[in-house]
């Protein structure tokens, strides 16, 4: 029987202090709770005579004293285990980045390169890396127990979760929130790996395109180049007729929608430009960029939304 | 009337001798023999929902499963908890214990509104009724979350029958809820001020004003659940324009203050044993009254931390996260009171009060892991393995089941008017709680080491500790069994109880056991306070 758990990022050790400080202090409260409860019972059982005195009156003063004990204690333990959450929240902005769907049954993982996995994830230890995932059906959860990460995987919308593995090796990857029938078996293996190692891996899975280099044929088929341009340059492009903006650069920078908000072009912002563009209409332009929902996959999604980003990156200005 | 009701005291008739034909059963409006229909209801409920558990510990025996498909296994975990939380735990104490002690502590000859009560028993029936046929027809294999869009788009089974059940049977809820806050607004005998009732009642007045503003949430959250499935109205599946964190949010918002429905009327029975059986007054009871009154607030402003890792706001975690601290606080309070309590007392270690020592210690074993999952970064590890599981069941079963029976035993004898085997009483206990701690600790280390909830397989490595589960879970069955055995044999052979076997206080042992029909012969009046146990003189003696 193995109790322990590899720690095998630095959050993961974090995480393991709160608990064991927790443990800790729980055991502390029971030796108390358990101590004088069969101290009392020993001592004041009804057969026995010892001189109980007379009673307190006034309690108040007691229930004060434990109240505020535990008020203080509680307080504590909530900035901790905040500040931890919080950190989660907060990704390198130079983040790898590996998208994740889940799916009934399953996880696919796709790396910028083109690389595909099923129910596996191979990534560099010491980088940090984000995982920018959703869901194709119902809602999943995505857990690492290794990493002490665990985050719902939610149809129609990315969340993200970042981490920075220390020690390589191959941890399990559980799906944890019920998705049906085959839940159980929506498992999957986290392979960390060196850098050098995880450059050969790359090399060595059959590839094809880069994402962005899909996205770019995906951007031209579904016609968003009709109107922001054939290199999604956009604007007033002489083969375009409509006013749509320049679609290079976006990624990362602040946006100002028609209804004033100010919002940053992310992960998020850009898939509901395309799924939902009624929901955050672009500030000094026509309202006539089409919906997509329901045309577009989450894997072409994702692939367009690379081609979007390699836009920004490629941006001198 | 108070002289034919004395007469018939006098002749030894009771509540249970008035009318033995079917009729005189099903259509009482009496709240005790209304009590005795919902104790052999939720008797049957149990069973039904502890089989279910005890199909899913013997599943997970072996890494592979034990029970060949997982479909089943889905199914019959889905049922396990279904049962158990809406026709058990939820309405296990207000209804039998509370509808038979209510009354009789309150002074009262009956509850505000009888004919309402046994129109709760049927609604409760017949969402029963429901419920089981579709679980027995097939079942449902969601999970007792029923998340979206899994529930309303993708499973298979008869979800809009159970949802339907679960609805009938809130409807039931809400009345038994609306009834108690009525009589105790009402009823009280003369003398008795708020602050002099016992915590029994102060714990289910907590009680039904969570039942009576939680449960509609959950009925309007389920209707439209049905709603999206039978329509495909598009409400919380994004495909149709929905949002499916909405469900969540409607559910917890009912289902955290029910895990306070289920509990706060523990804390009450084991607020009235603790006294009794240490001859003392309640340790602070102003302190144990405002805390079970500020859980039932509070406990309307936690449900976000079941959505930790749902995706809602960051903001939202934090403040869920404060507040969930906050509402232990006052169950932390009560703790020490009652270890208070036990202090310079003459302490009695009948069956009523082994329970409600084994609530304590498996309370506050609840209550303690509480506290890891409330820590934000520490949930996001813990949340959604056998953490959680254990955690809950620690307060849920451990605790809430414990209480019940510490009541069931306390009041025994005024209910039935005989006493159950008292070293019988003792034995069970002792094997529940070793049986409990066995089958559930495991499940703490399970769950930290990731083992999720809800897999009908597991990794090899984790199969020791599930090995151990299981095995507690045969020790906690018979610790179960032993009760529904000595306690049906007591009704025939036990002894014959006197109205106040245990010398307690409290207008309930102010007539005779069983009561009659009227409960009191004349209407009782209260001249002091609760638990005012007068101290007795050590005994020189040994
Ligand atoms: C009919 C012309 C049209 C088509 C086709 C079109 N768009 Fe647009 N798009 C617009 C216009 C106009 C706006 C600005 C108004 C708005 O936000 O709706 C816009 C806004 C956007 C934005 C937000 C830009 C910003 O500055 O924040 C993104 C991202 C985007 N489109 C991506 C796409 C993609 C990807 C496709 C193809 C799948 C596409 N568009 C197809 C006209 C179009
Ligand atoms: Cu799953
Ligand atoms: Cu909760």
């Amino acid at each position: 029987m193995n109790l322990w758990l590899t720690a095998a990022t630095h959050n993961a050790t974090q995480v393991d202090y709160l608990i064991f400080a927790l443990v800790l202090i729980s055991c502390a409260v029971l030796a108390l709770v358990f101590g004088l409860m069969l101290l009392y019972m020993f001592k004041y059982r009804a057969g026995s005579d010892i001189d109980r005195g007379t009673l307190p009156r006034k309690t108040w003063r007691l229930e004060a004293a434990w109240t505020a004990a535990t008020l203080v204690a509680f307080f504590g333990l909530f900035v901790w285990g905040a500040k931890l959450y919080l950190l989660l929240f907060q990704p390198p902005a130079d983040a790898l980045q590996i998208h994740v769907i889940g799916k009934q049954f399953m996880w696919k993982a796709e790396h910028d390169g083109g690389q595909r996995e099923i129910n596996a994830i191979h990534l560099p230890v010491g980088l940090d890396v984000q995982l920018v995932m959703t869901s194709e059906d119902v809602i999943h959860d995505f857990s690492v127990p290794a990493f002490r990460i665990k985050h719902d995987v939610l149809p129609g919308r990315y969340e993200a979760l970042w981490f920075r593995v220390d020690i390589p090796g191959t941890y399990h990857l559980f799906c944890t929130q019920f998705c049906g029938v085959d839940h159980a078996n929506m498992v999957g293996e986290i392979v960390a790996m060196p850098k050098a190692d995880y450059q050969k891996w790359l090399a060595r899975s059959d590839a094809g395109e880069t994402l962005a280099a899909a996205g770019k044929t995906l951007f031209m088929r579904y016609g968003c180049s009709g109107c922001h341009g054939g290199d999604g340059a956009g604007a007033n492009q002489s083969q375009s007729t409509v006013r749509a903006p320049s679609l290079a650069g976006l990624y990362g920078s602040p946006v100002t929608l028609a209804d004033g908000r100010v919002v940053k072009a992310d992960d998020r912002y850009l898939r509901d430009c395309i799924l939902t563009p009624a929901r955050q209409r672009v500030a000094s332009y026509l309202p006539v960029m089409p919906s997509f929902a329901g045309e577009i996959s989450e894997e072409e999604l994702l692939k367009i939304i690379a081609y979007l980003k390699s836009l920004s990156q490629q941006e001198p200005s | 009337m108070s002289a034919a009701a004395g007469a018939a005291a006098l002749s030894g008739e009771s509540y249970l001798t008035d009318g033995f034909s079917l009729r005189s059963w099903l259509l009482t409006t009496d709240h005790k023999r209304i009590a005795i229909l919902y104790l052999a209801s939720i008797t049957v409920f149990f069973f039904i929902g502890a089989a279910g558990a005890a199909l899913v510990r013997y599943n997970l025996i072996v890494p592979e499963g034990l029970i060949k498909s997982a479909e089943t296994y889905n199914r019959l975990f889905t049922m396990h908890g279904v049962v158990m939380v809406w026709f058990f735990l939820v309405p296990a104490v207000p209804v039998t214990l509370g509808n038979f002690i209510v009354p009789l502590m309150l002074g009262a000859r009956d509850l505000a509104f009888p004919k309402l009560n046994l129109v709760s028993w049927y609604l409760f029936m017949l969402g029963g009724a429901i419920v089981l046929y579709s679980l027995f027809t097939g079942g449902v294999d969601t999970g007792w979350t029923f998340y979206t869009p899994l529930t309303t788009q993708y499973s298979k089974g008869h979800v809009v029958a159970t949802v339907i059940g679960i609805f009938i049977a809130g409807f039931s809820s809400i009345a038994t809820g609306l009834n108690f806050i009525v009589s105790i607004h009402r009823l009280r005998a003369p003398g008795m001020t708020w602050f002099r009732m016992p915590v029994f009642l102060w714990s289910l007045y907590a009680t039904s004003v969570i039942l009576v503003l939680a449960t509609p949430v959950l009925a309007m959250t389920l209707v439209l659940l049905a709603f999206e499935r039978i329509f495909h109205i598009g409400v919380f599946d994004p495909t149709l324009g929905g949002d499916p964190l909405l469900f969540q949010h409607l559910f917890w918002f009912y289902s955290h203050p029910a895990v306070y429905i289920m509990i706060l009327p523990g804390f009450g029975i084991v607020s009235e044993i603790v006294p009794a059986f240490s001859r003392k007054p309640l340790f602070g009871y102003t302190f144990v009254v405002w805390a079970s009154i500020g859980i039932a607030v509070i406990s309307f402003l936690v449900w976000g931390h079941h959505m930790f890792v749902a995706g809602t706001s960051l903001f939202s975690a934090l403040v869920f996260s404060i507040l969930s601290y906050m509402v232990a606080v006052p169950s932390a309070i009560k703790v020490f009171n009652w270890i208070g309590t036990l202090h310079k007392g003459f302490i009695r270690f009948d069956a009523p009060m082994l329970y409600a020592l084994g609530f304590i210690g498996l309370f506050t074993m609840g209550g303690l892991t509480g506290l890891f999952v409330a820590a934000l970064a520490a949930d996001v590890h813990l949340t959604q393995t056998y953490f959680v599981v254990a955690h809950f069941h620690y307060v849920m079963v451990g605790g809430m089941v414990s209480a019940f029976f510490a009541g069931l035993h306390y009041w025994w004898p005024k209910i039935t008017g005989r006493h159950y085997p008292e070293m019988w009483g003792r034995a069970g206990a002792l094997i529940i709680f070793i049986g409990f701690h066995l089958t559930f600790f495991p499940q703490f280390i399970l769950g930290y080491l990731g083992m999720p909830r809800r897999y009908h397989s597991y990794a090899p490595e984790f199969q020791v500790l599930n090995v151990l589960s299981s095995a507690g879970t045969t020790i906690l069955a018979a610790g179960y069994l032993l009760p529904l055995g000595y306690l049906t044999w007591s009704l025939l052979r036990g002894e014959r109880a006197a109205p106040n076997p245990w010398d307690a206080t409290g207008l309930e042992w102010q007539t005779p056991s069983p009561p009659p029909t009227e409960n009191f012969v004349a209407t009782p009046v209260v001249t002091e306070e609760p638990y005012a146990y007068p101290r007795p003189k050590p005994q020189a003696t040994s």
